[in-house]
């Protein structure tokens, strides 16, 4: 703190006036230094609210705040490869920790290159803050040397952006930003930070991050309709629970694992609610949606009750909208009531927090559905419709194999990162998932990319836990060189490239709607990456064979560092179950033939 | 098995449901399709009174696909607070999306859907051929307008009222000529006592500017 010997004696006792009157308030052990900038207010907000992590780069008109930054003891800095990067390591951290994941950058490029990352952010309800420069506030709007209307563009992909218009009020900006990422229904926020403001001279210490009075979400559904939903819920035929996205973010897990045993209600997950519902729970019936199992997706169909927790019920998951769950009344709990009735009609709308509206319905029950037969139809469902594949020795390897052995050898609570395409379906198909915040991927964007900077942040959220990454070979090309981050943090994480030497789930679609025409689908010359890994400094493997598919799992795993698992797989595998877009869901593939047939 | 292919019965041979339901997600009768065709409804939204809201809020509405026939914002008599009138097109339940989302936005603190009987007024101002003033104050006078500026050449008038009067208006207007004219769009406020700036849904409790406005409004 020697840098801020500085202060005028006058100013010292000032401040050490406030600081006494303010001790009485606060904890007797929170020591805050004293605020003197604009950036220093954002560094101290960023404190005072708990940040550990900011992913970031720098760049002119954001270095006075990492000139604040220098600093801090709190707050580590994490410099990544390109901004993108830094926003999906903000926002794997988000979702492994549950709290806003910071990330930053300057202004024009640097606020151009987060787009991606906070649009993927808003998609799936990831709590994230971006900080970002801007230009002096008088050159504003002149197209001064890397200004962009960084306000403009991403309001459309912010839950609220905020342009700090004042070096007293910047600190409070920032906390607003970041109780606004984390209450409610999460999601990202950005306060676009001029450098006259950030260098600008201010005292005012910002307090605990606190929402605006405009913003009140909700808490409790309403008495009436919980004991409606209730009652049709009891008196339900083939009952189903589809647990979304919202239950892990509102952290109602366990209330929904006890709700659905309790009453024997079959539990359903989408893509964002993997993990929510153990897999190896007699009562689960997997993953539903374009590439669910069969057996989920038959029960969706047939479901004469389906109770919708924390989804938005995005066209992934429903096919078409028409044989959605058609003889299905909705009860829809969400904590967002502009989700509900947006896509499908919700009959029992319970607006609320995921958490106390189970708890209100576990109140209102009458007592459990009978439904034994829907329970026998389910189980039979899930022996017809199992995943399956074959691993013939002499041909190239399965994907679906080296994700299970993965599996196998590894801890439950062992975080799975992915990219965009059929390793993530595969990753997400054949892994079996038990728990909350270990499949973290890009589900409503689908971001290719977003696997290597998310293991980065994956890992910093959860240093104890194992981070696996499977990657496509597309997908790594995007945002690879983030690996250069993971070797200088040192980072006991492994990156599996499922590589088809194409963008397989191009070629898949092209191959099924298309006429197997391969417009830019293949890739003509590819690196080797496990050399491109030993370039950037990390442990670089090649996968071929399946007698050796366990042992290089186990040398990746047992590496002090980053490995990067080059898995050379079959280029002709596909992804099944498929519901083609826009399909029904009852109807899905699962096989080529279907496909035509349908 | 072949490669890549899964066990299970074939598409056509399971079992599925018999129900359906229509584009926007409601479960139908497949005999009694039912339709929602548009309505017009006016939307009135308290705003916090900042820059960029109007950006935001319009923003909203064409990114969402909302169809506005027109949005009009001015200050209120809190000075913290803006009020904007907006009159959209939709189908019932667009028009409650649109609700929900505009509710949604940070700074946005109460919205209302008007009721039929609402106080409902558009301005317009209009510049026709000076010709034959006798005529054109007649029909001023017939619409309750007012004259603003008289030349030689042109005569510019401004009138008030609902859509229908000022579509009559401007029809009557057609034979001197109209060289110009500008519609503001609707400004409206609930009909009685009753507070045009109420919570749409019950878990949005009233922030303290809505209510002091509200008080004021009773006062
Ligand atoms: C940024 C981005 N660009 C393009 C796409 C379209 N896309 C979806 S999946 C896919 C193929 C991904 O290829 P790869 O990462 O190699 O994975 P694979 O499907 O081969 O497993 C592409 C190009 C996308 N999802 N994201």
């Amino acid at each position: 703190m020697s840098e801020r010997a500085s202060v005028p004696p006058e100013a010292a006792d000032a401040e050490a006036e406030t600081a006494e009157a303010e001790t009485e308030k606060r904890e007797p052990d929170e020591d805050k230094s004293v605020v003197e900038s604009g950036a220093e207010a954002v560094v101290a907000a960023l404190e005072a609210a708990g940040v550990e992590y900011l992913f970031g780069v720098q760049g002119g008109a954001i270095m006075p705040v990492y000139d604040a930054l220098y600093r801090s003891d709190e707050l580590n800095h994490v410099t990544m490869a390109h901004e993108q990067g830094a926003a999906h390591a903000a926002d794997a951290y988000g979702i492994v920790t549950g709290d806003p994941g910071i990330c930053m950058a300057t202004s024009g490029p640097g606020a151009t290159n987060l787009v991606t990352g906070l649009a993927d952010a808003s998609m799936d309800s990831d709590p994230v803050v971006a900080l970002t420069g801007q230009v002096p506030t008088e050159f504003v709007g002149n197209d001064a040397f890397q200004e962009t209307d960084t306000i403009g563009v991403t309001k459309p992909v912010t839950k609220h952006n905020i342009f700090a218009d004042d070096s007293d009020d910047v600190g409070e900006d920032v906390g607003t930003a970041w109780a606004l990422a984390n209450e409610g229904r999460q999601g990202p926020t950005l306060v676009d930070l001029p450098k006259d403001v950030t260098q600008g001279e201010t005292d005012r210490q910002p307090e605990e991050p606190k929402t605006p009075d405009t913003y009140n979400p909700p808490v409790e559904a309403e008495e009436v309709m919980v004991e409606a939903a209730a009652e049709a819920l009891a008196g339900a035929d083939r009952p189903i629970i589809l647990a979304g996205g919202g239950v892990i973010k509102g952290e109602a897990c366990d209330e929904l694992r006890q709700f659905a045993r309790e009453y024997e209600i079959p539990v359903i997950t989408t893509m964002p609610g993997t993990g929510a519902f153990p897999e190896d729970d007699p009562l689960s019936m997997g993953i539903a949606g374009m590439h669910g199992t069969g057996y989920a997706n038959l029960a969706v169909s047939n479901t004469d009750l389906l109770v919708g927790v924390g989804t938005r019920f995005d066209d992934r998951l429903t096919g078409d909208i028409e044989t959605f769950a058609p003889d299905a009344e909705l009860v829809h709990i969400d904590i967002d009531p502009a989700e509900i009735s947006k896509n499908v009609f919700a009959d029992y709308p319970l607006v609320g927090d995921a958490k106390h509206v189970i708890r209100q319905l576990d109140d209102a029950m009458p007592g459990a559905p009978d439904c034994d037969e829907w329970h026998e139809t389910c189980q039979r469902w899930k022996e017809e419709y199992p995943l399956d594949y074959e691993t013939p020795e002499d041909d190239p390897l399965k994907p679906q194999y080296v994700v299970e052995t993965y599996d196998e050898l590894t801890p439950e609570d062992t975080i799975v990162a992915a990219g965009v395409g059929q390793h993530q379906m595969w990753a997400w198909q054949y892994w079996t998932w038990t728990e909350p915040r270990t499949w973290v991927t890009s589900h409503g964007l689908g971001t290719m990319g977003y696997a290597v900077p998310a293991a980065i942040g994956a890992k910093l959220a959860a240093p104890d836990r194992e981070v696996v990454a499977f990657d496509g070979d597309g997908s790594f090309l995007m945002t690879g060189q983030e690996l250069s981050v993971a070797v200088r943090e040192n980072l006991n994480i492994t990156i599996v490239v499922l590589n088809n030497e194409a963008v397989g789930m191009v070629r898949q679609w092209q191959d099924g709607f298309y006429e197997g025409r391969r417009m830019a689908s293949e890739y003509p010359w590819i690196p080797e990456f496990d050399k491109l890994a030993e370039a950037y400094g990390a442990q670089g493997l090649r996968l071929e064979d399946y007698d050796e598919v366990e042992e290089t799992i186990q040398t990746a795993r047992n590496y002090e560092g980053p490995s990067v698992i080059d898995a050379i797989i079959d280029p002709s595998e596909n992804v099944y179950p498929m519901v083609p877009s826009g399909g029904d869901n009852a109807r899905f593939a699962l096989n080529e033939q279907h496909l035509e047939d349908i | 098995m072949t490669q890549g292919e899964l066990p299970g019965a074939h598409p056509d041979e399971r079992q599925m449901p018999e129900g359906r339901r229509n584009k926007q997600g409601i479960r139908i009768d497949p005999e009694v399709e039912a339709e929602h065709p548009p309505e017009r409804a006016v939307l009135s939204a308290l705003v916090k009174h900042e820059p960029g809201v109007l950006a935001e809020v319009s923003g909203l509405f064409s990114r969402r696909m909302f169809n506005i026939e027109s949005l009009t914002v001015g200050r209120t008599i809190d000075e913290r607070l803006a009020r904007m009138t907006i009159v959209i097109e939709e189908p019932r339940p667009g028009i409650d999306q649109a609700k929900k989302q505009l509710e949604k936005l940070v700074p946005v603190v109460s919205v209302r859907e008007l009721a039929d009987d609402a106080v409902q007024r558009e301005l317009v101002i209009l510049k026709v051929n000076g010709d034959e003033p006798d005529k054109v104050n007649a029909i001023t006078q017939m619409y309750n307008g007012e004259t603003l500026d008289a030349g030689s050449r042109t005569i510019t008038v401004e009138l008030a009222g609902d859509e229908g009067e000022i579509d009559d208006a401007i029809e009557a207007y057609e034979q001197f000529g109209i060289r110009e004219l500008v519609r503001t769009g609707y400004a409206a406020l609930a009909r009685g006592a009753e507070p045009t700036a109420k919570v749409t849904y019950p878990n949005k409790a009233p922030t303290d500017a809505a209510v002091e406005t509200q008080e004021a409004m009773d006062d």
